[in-house]
This record gives C-alpha cells, structure tokens and sequence, in this order.
C-alpha cells in the first residue's frame, strides 16, 4: 500500500487509514435458516476507499450476508461493524454511513425520478430542501437531469440501476454495498455502472463491497472475497488470491477454490 | 481478522429528522394512492354498493329501535353508515398490508427498512399514512352519504376525526401484523376469508347486537368480543358527539396490542429472520 500523497488534495479525498477502523468489517459472522446454513464463520474487512469483489456462485450466500449488514435480518453470531459501529448494537449510527443497492429493483415504478430521491432523502431524515439540492445535482452527475420528473416506469433497466445507485448516494453513505447491480443489463450499461461504481471510489473514498458471480467485473487491484457455499475460501488482492490458488487467472483460480468445473460464458 | 477497534461518537437523530421522516412516508403514500384512481374508486364504490343497494333493499326487513346514540327513529341506512365507514378503514388496513407483502417480495420494503431511524418509529409512519389515506376515503363517502340524506350533526365531522385516527391505526397494525405471518401475495384471498368477512358479519356494523342477541346468545358475545365491533359503535358515537367509553377502552387497548406485535413480528431478529432468504437469494 503507497502512502498518502503530501500534497493536500484539492478534492479532499478521505485516505484509508489503518489505525481508523474498516468501512466494514464482517467478524465470525454465522447464519442459518432453520437447519441449512448459509453462511459459516464468514470474515472479512472492506477498507474505505477500496473496491472489494465478493465473488461467489447463486446461492453461495451473497444475500444473506447483505441481508445482515443491511439489518434486514438480525445477527445470529458474529459481528458486522460499519466504521466501528456495531449494526446490532447502533443500529443506526451504522446505517447512516450505508448505501446499498439491492438486487431486486426497490424504485417506486409511479412515481418520478425526483419524487422517488426525496421519499429517501426524507427516510434518511434530510430536509426537503437539501433533498431537493442533492436530487438535482445527482440525477445532473447520472446524466438524467432532463428526466427528472418523468416516471420510473418509463426509464430502461440501465438508467433505473443508476438512479438506484444516486438513491443511494443521497444520503451521502461512505461504504455502498451492491448486490449483482449489472444482472439483466447490456453491455454498455454494464460498463456505465461500473464505471460510476470505479469513480466514487476513487475520487470520493467510498469503500464499495460488489457482490457477482462475473468474473470479468473484477480488476487486478481489487480485492477479493471467495465465498462459497456460505463458507470464505480466499480473501485478499486479486493478484494474491490467483499466486496462492496456483492460477494464471481469476477464473482458474475460483474453479480450484471451490471445484467447481463448468464455467459457462466467462461466468461463475 | 480485526475487530471493531475506533468509532465515531454516535450522534442521534433530531426531532426535526423525525418530522421530516414523517412527512417524507405519508407523502410518498398519499402520492402513490393518488396514482392508484382504481384503488381509489373501488375503495367508494365498495360501502356505496352497500348503502344504496343493501340498506335500501333491506330496511324492510329490519326494524332499529331508538338506541343509543340516537334520539329518534332511523333509517336503517343511518344505522349502517358508521359501520360503512369502519369497512373502509378495515379494508383499507388490509390493502396497507397487502401492499407491504407486496413491498416485500419486490424490495420497496427493504428501502424503509434500511433507514437509519428505529424502525419501530418507521413502522409507526407507514401506519400513519396508511391511516391519512384512510380518512381521505371515509370524508369522500361521507360527503356522498350526505346527499343520501345521512347527515350527522355538522359537528360530528368533526369529533368522528379522532375516533377515526384511532381505529385507523388500530386497523393498520392489525393489518400490519398479518402481513408480518404471510409468505405471499396470493394469501391475501385468506385474509379476506378468515379475517375481513368473519370480523364484518360478526359486529355491529349490519345489524344492532340486541338483534343479534335474540337470535343467539353465543354470537352475541363473539360480536361482542370483536374488536370491529368497538371500532363501529366508537366512530357511531363520535359521529354524534358522544364518547363510548368502553369501545374507546377496547379500540385502544387493541391499537397498542396490534401495534406492538406488529413492531415485534418486524424486528429483524425475530419476525423476518425465521422466513428465510426474502427475494433474491439465488
């Protein structure tokens, strides 16, 4: 890891600093539904301003994992901190710092652009018109500024995903979870989440967690959870989970971790 | 792995991030109530059938004898119309909890839930607005039953507004925690089996328990044991500037019961942890 520049940042960018504590730490964390367990002593961090790939299969218990940082379940064992904070014990000093993006679309379909920002401003508890400030320089940096009283239910499935992922900003979170936020988009959508997603954490410092099963969402400076079968079979960078694994590529890698053997369409 | 080392100082939330949080759940479901005309018109339509095909078909039939709030004789569909309301609020409540199974197997849930407010409180403004559209249904078919030549006392407007909130809610979390039991979308059709007809026929909304009485005790005393029942005979009081204190003390009493099991059945350790993966887990 590169020490902070000396130079202040123009644009204050907020450095990882190891003694602070991780944007989201997931400790010992077990949860089972009724006798299947879908997750086993699941343990990671996910620094800020870091990009974290949580790499698993359907089913490897990627959503239940959100489930439980999003405090949509409670924690059986284990703990989940955000920036310190314990999500059982202050519920929601941790959630303030949290934006996330489900899997399944949670947008209001009736209801427009702006109206569907302001009703999560206001569940965040910011004022109507700070809301209202933040909504339109948001939908200006998504590039749906002209949209901005039209239905939701009139947008494609690209532009929905990025007005999620503005939803999520608003309240201005510095850890965005996002929950296979690319599944049923083209290409060019695909790259333009992405890309967005690549940005904030670079010029924001938001430490992102990005669960998928595609491998090719996933660069070399990343980091990497393996997760299968509700169990963590490698953590760290990329680059060292491949050398440890004994793999040229992330892809070979993940078929020896989890020995698993068809791969079909570069994915998972 | 490291564990939670430093920390920020917790800082709270302020009265007015409360308010705003408020206004912010009961706007967002006045407006989608507003996109929804049919939900709307069905929501007339249903007590208005009743008023003027039912009641009128059936006041023939059924003698009402001058009781309390009453002070002259009256149309049976007089009788009816705090009954007609209570149905509104009673459908209503359950449509609140249909749309939030609904919410729940399509994620819209999930975006109240992850609010960084107690969610006891955030339950309680999604009451709250489920109860504002609520009365936005009973006045529109109160101003049509006026022309129907029902016509309460112009202050009973008024002091039925109270008794309305209060039922409003006490149906709401009723709602709310049937909602918390059901996987899916399609049991709702038992809801209207087993609670909706049931908590209806056997109250005092059609027909006063006198009545009921004479024809069999036992369900007198199961009418008289229906929380709807109190819900009626509280809005039929109101209306006429009267408290009935005992429906008042029953309503109540349910309001907070419902409400806190609804808020339990809702706590992220207990009520939506037993039932698995919600959506999405592939």
């Amino acid at each position: 890891m590169t020490s902070p520049a000396p130079i202040p940042d123009p644009r204050e960018v907020p450095r990882p600093d190891p003694a602070a504590a991780p944007a989201l730490s997931i400790d010992g964390v077990s949860h089972a539904y009724g006798a299947r367990r879908a997750l086993i002593d699941v343990s990671f961090n996910v620094q800020p301003a870091s990009f974290t790939a949580l790499l698993g299969l359907n089913g490897a218990g990627k959503s239940t994992l959100f489930s439980l940082v999003t405090r949509l379940f409670g924690i059986q064992s284990g703990r989940v901190g955000i920036f310190g904070h314990d999500i059982s014990k202050s519920p929601g000093e941790a959630l303030r710092l949290l934006g996330v993006v489900f899997q399944p679309r949670t947008l209001d379909l009736d209801l427009s652009l702006t109206q569907n920002l302001l009703y999560h401003a206001a569940l965040h508890g910011i004022s109507r018109r700070e809301a209202a400030a933040r909504s339109a320089e948001l939908l200006g940096r998504i590039g749906l500024a002209d949209r901005a009283g039209s239905k939701v239910r009139d947008l494609s499935g690209g532009q929905m995903r990025r007005l999620e992922i503005a939803r999520a900003l608003l309240h201005r979170p510095r850890l965005l979870l996002l929950d296979e936020p690319t599944v049923g988009l083209d290409v060019k959508a695909r790259a333009d989440i992405i890309g967005q997603v690549r940005q904030l954490v670079t010029e924001q410092g938001i430490g992102v967690l990005w669960a998928t099963h595609l491998f090719d969402e996933i660069m070399p400076s990343d980091d990497l959870v393996v997760l299968h079968q509700g169990k963590v079979l490698a953590r760290g960078p990329m680059s060292r989970v491949i050398t440890e694994a004994g793999a040229q590529d992330v892809n070979t890698a993940f078929m020896r971790l989890t020995g698993a053997h068809t791969m079909p369409g570069g994915g998972a | 792995m490291s564990s939670i080392t430093t920390r920020e100082a917790p800082r709270g939330f302020s009265a007015a991030e409360y308010m705003t949080c408020i206004t912010g759940i009961v706007w967002r479901e006045g407006l989608r109530f507003l996109h929804q005309r049919e939900r709307f018109v069905s929501a007339l339509v249903r007590p208005l059938v009743w008023l003027f095909i039912f009641a009128a078909g059936f006041r023939q039939v059924l003698g009402i004898s001058i009781i309390p709030p009453y002070e002259t004789y009256i149309l049976y569909e007089v009788y009816i119309a705090p009954g007609l309301m209570a149905m509104i609020q009673l459908f209503n409540g359950m449509q609140s909890s249909l749309s939030m199974v609904y919410d729940r197997e399509m994620g819209n849930m999930r975006t109240l839930l992850v609010s960084p407010l107690p969610r006891g409180f955030l339950l309680f403004c999604k009451l709250l607005a489920g109860t504002a559209v609520s009365l936005l249904q009973v006045y529109a078919f109160l101003l049509i039953a006026w022309f129907w030549d029902i016509t309460p006392p112009s202050s009973g407007y008024l002091t039925v507004l109270p008794a309305l909130i209060l039922s409003g809610l006490m149906l709401g979390s009723l709602g709310m925690l049937i909602s918390s039991g059901i996987k899916q979308l399609e049991n709702f059709a038992g809801v209207m089996n087993f609670v909706i007809f049931p908590m209806f026929f056997a109250s005092s909304a059609l027909y006063p328990l006198w009545r009921v009485q004479e024809g069999s005790p036992y369900l007198y005393y199961l009418c008289e044991a229906n929380p709807f029942t109190h819900t009626v005979e509280l809005m039929r009081f109101a209306l006429y500037g009267q408290i009935n204190w005992i429906s008042l003390a029953v309503v109540a009493a349910c309001t907070i019961v419902f409400m806190i099991g609804a808020i339990w059945a809702y706590d992220p350790s207990r009520g939506l942890a037993r039932r698995g993966p919600a959506g999405g887990e592939g």
